[in-house]
């Protein structure tokens, strides 16, 4: 067991290291990383001064070295829109993001089981067909289509919910680094259309991957054999089918959050909501390359991170795995 | 005296996108308290058909179209769900073919056991654990309270059958359905599980219905013998009668091909040809291409299962009764 | 040939295809699709791109048939004057160009290195799937948006605008190739064992020509059917990183590009900027999942109906 944490651990530092590379290749070929620094009126001799103090002109992997070990601190360098430092920035938008994720996993969760389930039970009721069907036409909208037309019924011509912003927030820990929309009233108004968009573009996904993945193990001969002992039916499906279904569900689940992060981005835009993909966008725009890259490096360890978890959390619940180490 | 189980006049059909095919037609048998009967045939005669049948669980689109099935008095073949339920893993138990695929996976051993007991009893866990303890004791695994807690994937294949044996003894039942009971396991292994399910069998008193093509396992533990041939019965008896003067040439060229039945020196028979798949039964007795007695009749009408001698059915026209 | 063409005509494909009436529905709308998005030069009131038609002052006029709609206008115009029909059809063109392109580019790269991992086997199969692995792991659409934003800064706006179709195909195409590389690998790998293989062997034929003259071909159904959930993604991806204005410029609009510069007006109003050119892309991405669903289910045997 121990064996199989410590392998997949290393092969996550790899990626790293690999990402970092990239993300830091980006940054000293493009863009001029004394600009956040100084601004525009500035000297050729002051700006050589800067360079050499910077350490610009020593080798590449000399640079790539120092990137890594400020990385590993916590300095990503210093952002060109917001002139304070990039993990300053991510650090107070994330927490943004971080709320509409949960969220919209709360509504994946708790819708896509259930449905998922009831249409792998009974796969030609009429409700099944129309879920069915709902969840074929949920994957052909794009995600900030549904956005745009939740907002459109019920900001624009209901009036029910607010149609962009994360409305009031509370500082949670007093020092501006985190401002939850989660306990007040308004901000979970706010909460609720961004959620359900991000959702909405899993939601058909989760669903269809429940229902064809409990409709397998229903056919297996080890169910077959629950029913010949006599088990209930509700034991042998949300029990045995249950957690047989689970184990692939959660491995895709963990793979998917890497696309979640890149939904919202573009569920970000359409609410105007401050999260990190917000952000990113906006360092794309005005050309913040640091920013651009801190959000990069960032990113892409969450994302090594929980597939590493999943990785981990997958193989101590599935006990075939344990042993041999691999899938 | 009324039969453990009767099975009359049963057919079971498949229905399928462009019509029905029957895979069994006119099964009828009888079972004692105690008594050890064997369903014999190849792969595909409708054997595993006939012991799912028995406990209404046959695959769909598969369906009982006729006929009844008579269990301890009571007729479970019109059953609901929920009483099936209650006798199924009860009174009547079941031991598939590949215990690997068998048990789940994905939990131990001691919850795959002790679910069994709780679905049928009311019992505390601690009381199932101690129940399932002993029954694996019964089987002959050593040190039980650690099989409780491993997993199906840490037991060897032979270990993993006796589990399942285990499991079947779990509630006391009268009949046990042994299907394919040792086909997955190495040959050193077989005669073990054999020899232990017969014992059990006797000691118990319990009934067994063992589904098999092995025809050598069967001559040992049983007493009765049914042989099916294309989804129909076409001899049926005493075992070692049937064994040592088989009447049906299906049953004669079987008992021909086996090694352990032969004596030394013989050749070795084959039946030529290969069992008909149900699509495409030929018409009048459903064995004659394959034949050697074949004449006119036995192309044009099906022969009937009718009595030749005391105790002894057989469907073959050419077989002479009394 | 003729026994070819008759031998599909009395397969189960062809059956299967007419009793189910909504493939055969998605079928004709996919059809009708390719050739609005074919014919649009021709049909089109007028060409969007021509800033010579464009007047501004012809700006946010609502579909014909509002009251302050104009006939010449039958879906009303954008925020910069443009008729909105032809705008949606040379957006369909512009998309469907550059999801079939990308499409391809990915099958070809994912079938080439596919074929040789599962084939080769090895070392090879090795590097190649690790390589996969790690790209699969990123989700491709950030990667599309970054590789987006670094090419729009390199290059600038301008130069950007002349590539912008070419690039979108190469970046869509380069993301997703580990798809097809993994699915055409799995298949090759059943295939490898079987006994045409060694009949093939033993002939003499070489190692490409087994892969491709023969093993290829049975690995062609499960190609089919990602091929349509490709084509939908790639659409939809060209669609998102327009909206994100990564994408098509706004000069030469895609759908993607339309539905964004519509999201400010539908406040005030002019929803027809955004809604019509949405609900066009729904449809089109909706036809081509229902066919592929349609497929998947005809295509594998496994699957009971009975």
């Amino acid at each position: 067991m121990f064996a199989f944490i410590l392998r997949r651990a290393l092969q996550a530092v790899l990626v790293m290291l690999v990402i970092g590379l990239i993300g830091f290749s980006i940054q000293s070929n493009i863009g001029d990383p004394i600009r956040p620094l100084v601004g525009e009126r500035v000297t050729p001799e002051e700006r050589a001064e800067m360079a050499e103090k910077l350490g610009l002109n020593d080798p590449f992997l000399v640079q790539y070295g120092r990137f890594i070990k400020n990385a590993a601190q916590g300095d990503l360098g210093i952002s060109f829109i917001y002139k304070k430092p990039c993990t300053e920035v991510i650090l107070k938008h994330a927490p943004a993001t971080l709320e509409l994720v949960f969220g919209a996993a709360l509504i994946i969760v708790f819708v896509s089981l259930p449905l998922g389930i009831y249409t792998a039970l009974k796969p030609r009721t009429i409700l099944s067909k129309c879920i069915m069907g709902f969840s074929t036409l949920g994957v052909s909208i794009p995600v900030f289509l549904t956005g745009i037309m939740l907002i459109y019924i019920f900001a624009v011509t209901l009036g029910w919910l607010p149609s962009y912003g994360r409305g009031e927030t509370v500082d949670l820990f007093g020092n501006g680094y985190w401002n939850s929309g989660m306990l007040t009233i308004d901000g979970i108004k706010h909460l609720i259309l961004p959620c359900l968009s991000l959702a909405s573009i899993m939601l058909p996904l989760y669903i269809r991957l429940i229902r064809s993945e409990m409709m397998e193990v229903l056919e297996t001969e080890y169910i077959k054999y629950s029913w010949a002992k006599g088990l209930s039916p509700m034991r042998i499906w949300l029990v045995h089918a249950f957690k047989n279904t689970l184990l692939p569900v959660i491995t895709v689940f963990g793979l998917q959050i890497g696309i979640m992060f890149a939904f919202t981005i573009l569920t970000e835009t359409v609410f105007q909501w401050q999260g990190m993909g917000f952000m990113f966008l906006e360092a794309v725009q005005r050309a913040d390359i640091a920013l651009l890259n801190a959000y990069l490096v960032v990113v892409a360890t969450v994302f090594v991170m929980v597939n590493t978890l999943v990785d981990i959390f997958y193989g101590l619940i599935n006990p075939t795995v344990r042993i041999t180490g691999t899938k | 005296m009324a039969h453990l189980l009767e099975i009359h006049d049963l057919d079971v059909q498949f229905a399928l996108r462009n019509g029905s095919i029957t895979a069994l037609k006119d099964i009828n048998l009888t079972l004692e308290k105690g008594e050890k009967l064997g369903l014999v045939g190849e792969s595909g005669a409708g054997k595993s058909v006939t012991g799912f049948a028995i406990i209404n669980l046959i695959s769909k689109p598969g369906y009982i179209s006729k006929g009844r099935i008579t269990f301890d008095g009571e007729e479970i073949s019109a059953l609901s769900d929920e009483k099936m339920r209650r006798i199924r893993g009860d009174k009547i138990t079941m031991i598939f073919q590949d215990p690997m695929m068998t048990l789940n996976p994905v939990f131990k051993i001691g919850t795959q056991m002790i679910e069994t007991l709780q679905a049928h009893r009311k019992i505390s866990k601690s009381d199932a654990r101690k129940i399932a303890l002993d029954k694996l004791r019964k089987v002959q695994i050593p040190s039980p309270e650690q099989r409780l807690q491993q997993y199906p994937h840490e037991l060897s294949g032979g270990m993993r059958q006796r589990i399942i044996i285990a499991i079947a003894l779990l509630t006391d039942p009268s009949l046990i359905i042994a299907d394919e009971p040792t086909t997955a396991l190495d040959v050193t292994i077989q005669a073990e599980i054999m020899d232990l399910l017969q014992e059990l069998c006797e000691s118990d008193n319990m009934s067994l219905i063992l589904i098999t093509h092995d025809l050598a396992v069967v001559s040992q533990v049983t007493e009765k013998i049914v042989v099916m041939y294309a989804g129909k019965i076409i001899e049926s008896g005493l075992t070692h009668e049937v064994i040592a003067n088989p009447q049906h040439p299906y049953t004669t060229g079987l008992i021909k091909s086996i090694p352990g039945i032969i004596k030394p020196g013989e050749k070795l028979e084959q039946i030529p040809g290969m069992m008909p798949t149900l699509t495409k039964i030929p018409p009048g007795c459903a064995f004659n291409p394959r034949c050697n007695l074949r004449e006119d009749i036995c192309v044009k009408v099906t022969p009937e299962l009718e009595e030749k001698a005391a105790g002894r059915l057989v469907a073959c026209h050419m077989v002479k009764g009394k | 040939m003729k026994q070819s063409l008759r031998k599909f005509k009395e397969s189960y494909f062809l059956y299967s295809f007419k009793r189910d009436k909504v493939a055969m529905a998605s079928f004709v709308a996919l059809v009708f699709f390719l050739l609005l998005a074919l014919t649009a030069p021709l049909i089109s009131p007028m060409n969007p791109y021509d800033a010579n038609n464009i007047d501004i002052m012809n700006s946010e006029i609502p579909p014909a048939w509002n009251d302050m709609g104009m006939d010449e206008f039958p879906l009303g115009t954008d925020n910069m004057g443009r008729d909105m029909l032809s705008t949606m059809l040379y957006g369909l063109r512009t998309s469907i160009i550059i999801g079939l392109g990308a499409v391809s580019l990915q099958a070809t790269i994912g079938i080439l290195m596919g074929l040789s991992a599962g084939y080769l086997g090895g070392r090879m199969d090795a590097l190649l799937m690790r390589i996969a692995d790690i790209q699969f792991s990123f989700p491709y659409l950030m990667v599309a948006i970054l590789i987006s934003a670094i090419f729009q800064l390199t290059f600038g706006i301008g130069r950007y605008e002349e590539l912008a179709v070419p690039l979108l195909i190469v970046i869509i195409g380069f993301a997703e190739w580990p798809m097809y590389a993994r699915t055409i690998r799995a298949s090759v790998m059943g295939e490898k064992r079987k006994e045409y293989v060694e009949a093939a062997k033993v002939i003499g034929l070489s190692r490409p020509v087994i892969m491709i003259r023969h093993v290829l071909p049975n690995s062609l159904t499960s190609l089919l059917v990602i091929s349509t959930i490709q084509v939908a993604n790639a659409v939809m991806s060209e669609a998102a990183l327009s909206f994100l204005g990564l994408g098509m410029p706004t000069t030469k609009p895609s759908l993607g590009s339309l539905i964004r510069s519509g999201f400010d007006y539908i406040f005030s109003g002019s929803w027809w900027i955004t809604i019509f050119p949405g609900i066009l892309l729904i449809l089109f991405v909706l036809v081509i999942n229902l066919l592929g669903d349609w497929l998947r289910d005809v295509l594998n045997p496994k699957l009971y109906k009975g």
